[in-house]
């Protein structure tokens, strides 16, 4: 725990975000009325470098429009995005053209994340071309380098994403996302949707790929024993407010709001009933 | 190829039944030429029955579908009693007309839509895309028989264009160039009638399979990678979207022989679309039947054609 301090407040934070907030309206149909969802209220997040920050909360929380905007997909109504020192919630879409590569994600849905019309080898080659960095032969052959670092045999380069398995895919998504370089990875509910043995299959990729990239990670998850595992960091996010943040032994142990203490406790109640149906399953 | 294979099989099959159902409700369908010809007192009873059994009408029906078989595959596709002519020879002289009025509103009705849809559906919710979206109801909503008598009344209000058939009276004396310019001067009518009628569909089902693409993820990565607004829309997310409108495409090329008809009627062109009225008011018993059939070997082509190019288009279908 002293660790992770230190390395706090040692190296700035790689991302950080203040007071960002974002509503979505939405009209009924054949109505005036308006609904306004506040997806985003006020949140503030500091994202250390080299680290693995999770993400957690219900469904609905705003994880997710929080990774948008920090991916910049989606621009927040108020409130900053600093990434590397620099406030890019200001700056406009020609200057952020060049930062984009620096910063990628992968989704949940991995059968939907890639475009079904292209190879696995299209699918890699695609951020590369976008960006310029490879033509050509070249092109190929760091895609196809790219497939046997993430575990997937080169000479699967002409499947289809239809022809591969979820894991499979996820790790097509992934070849895909490091192959720009990115120093922040948001991992949008990457691992959800995959069986357990896959999943820490996946997880341990994405490890040796931090050690191997010095990646920072952001974790989004609702899957709070998968965080317990390899977060440094843990955010609690509820009804679109950040409501706990801190290093990952603090949240679990020490837990100060209620919604953690909820969503711990029902963790515990899965997991043992979870680890009784495992250790039968073995036996 | 053994998937096309078995598609050909299909549409023989199909053309087969299509026949066979337009010859029982020809025969359905009261009186016959010969039955006017009755009420002529200058020609004699005698005269007539030899014509009905010339044409093989004193014959059943299936003894009739059997001669209308040969003459099928002789190429002639039976005998119009009104024009005393193959029925080949008539159809492609008046199929060649239709196709070319409805091959080139096709052609304009599809290079609008897919650019304008792609646009609306990129700025969807914005007022650019209520806009399109109340005019192309608007336009859905009105038939196209009042678009083309709206037409027609400015048309002739303006003394703008030629009105009636698809060329000028003299049209044989002009140079080619004169030509080729009084022959696109009487298009502009039923062209404009059939794109305006097409082109709300097309865009709306441009604008809906877009619209569910670009929400995709893989959209979202690519837009994550940086790539250029143009490059996203046109190579990424409409070959995306295209399956509909692939299908969508078939029915096109289904309808180019039937698709006409109406607007043919009024502005006078000479197509398949008055052969087939004057033919069905006359009892013109193989023409109505040739040119049925000739629209049905366009569905069956236009559907084989989609089907072929989704194949062709996407992995996932080829994979099933």
């Amino acid at each position: 725990m002293g660790t992770e301090q230190d390395k706090r407040a040692i190296k700035p934070a790689l991302v950080k975000t203040s007071a960002l907030s974002k509503q979505y309206v939405q009209r009924a149909p054949f109505s005036r009325k308006k609904f306004v969802i506040d997806a985003l209220t006020e949140v503030d997040l500091e994202i250390a470098p080299g680290c693995m920050t999770a993400l957690v909360g219900e469904s609905g929380s705003g994880k997710s429009t929080l990774a948008s905007c920090l991916a910049m997909l989606e621009t927040p109504d108020r409130g900053e995005i600093w990434f590397e020192g620099d406030r890019i919630s200001c700056w406009d879409s020609g200057k952020l053209a060049p930062l984009r590569p620096k910063i990628q994600m992968v989704f949940q849905d991995s059968a939907g994340a890639l475009n079904p019309g292209f190879t696995a080898a299209e699918i890699i080659e695609e951020p590369l071309e976008i960006q310029r960095r490879e033509s050509g032969r070249r092109l190929r052959a760091r895609a196809c380098e790219l497939m046997g670092e993430v575990g997937l045999s080169p000479d699967w380069a002409d499947r289809w994403p239809l022809e591969f398995s979820g894991g499979q895919r996820q790790r097509l998504a992934i070849a895909r996302a490091i192959a720009l370089k990115p120093a922040f990875l948001i991992l949008d509910e990457s691992l959800s949707g995959l069986d357990l043995s896959t999943q820490s299959q996946i997880l341990n990729l994405l490890l040796d790929l931090q050690t191997a990239h010095s990646l920072t990670y952001l974790l989004i998850s609702h899957d709070l024993s998968l965080v317990g595992q390899v977060a440094d960091f843990v955010a609690v996010m509820h009804q679109g407010r950040i409501v706990e943040r801190g290093p990952r032994q603090q949240v679990f142990t020490s837990p100060q709001h209620a919604h953690t203490r909820e969503l711990l406790g029902s963790v515990r109640i899965l997991e043992s009933a979870f680890r009784t149906a495992q250790a039968g399953g073995r036996q | 190829m053994r998937y096309l294979e078995r598609r050909l099989i299909h549409a023989m099959l199909l053309l087969i039944g299509a026949s066979v159902l337009c010859f029982l409700l020809s025969d359905l369908a009261p009186g016959s030429f010969f039955d006017e010809m009755k009420l002529n007192p200058q020609i004699s009873p005698e005269t007539v029955a030899a014509l009905r059994s010339q044409y093989g009408f004193d014959q059943p029906l299936p003894v009739r579908y059997g001669r209308w078989l040969k003459s099928v595959l002789k190429g002639e596709w039976g005998y119009s009693f009104a024009y005393n002519a193959t029925v080949t020879s008539l159809l492609v002289v008046r199929a060649r007309n239709t196709l070319l009025l409805t091959a080139l509103s096709t052609l304009l009705a599809w290079l609008i839509a897919v650019p304008f849809g792609v646009w609306v559906a990129y700025r969807s919710g914005r007022w650019h895309d209520r806009l399109s979206m109340a005019g192309t109801s608007l336009l859905l909503s009105v038939p196209e028989l009042v678009v083309v008598l709206g037409l027609l009344y400015l048309v002739i209000r303006t003394h703008a264009l030629p009105v009636g058939g698809m060329v000028s009276v003299g049209f044989d004396q002009l140079g080619p160039w004169a030509r080729m310019g009084d022959l696109a001067m009487h298009l502009v009518i039923p062209v404009t009638a059939l794109v305006l009628a097409s082109l709300p569909i097309l865009v709306r089902h441009v604008r809906a399979s877009m619209m569910e693409v670009l929400k995709a993820p893989f959209i979202q990565a690519a837009r994550g990678h940086g790539i250029g607004q143009a490059r996203l829309l046109f190579r990424y997310a409409l070959p995306a979207a295209a399956n509909p409108l692939i299908s969508l495409f078939g029915l096109s090329v289904a309808g180019l022989l039937s698709g006409s008809l109406l607007v043919e009627v009024i502005t006078g062109w000479p197509g398949l679309g008055p052969l087939l009225l004057e033919a069905s008011m006359s009892r013109d018993f193989y023409v109505v039947i040739g040119v049925v059939m000739s629209s049905t070997l366009f569905m069956i082509f236009g559907n084989l054609l989609a089907d072929v190019m989704l194949v062709v288009a996407d992995p996932r279908v080829r994979a099933e």
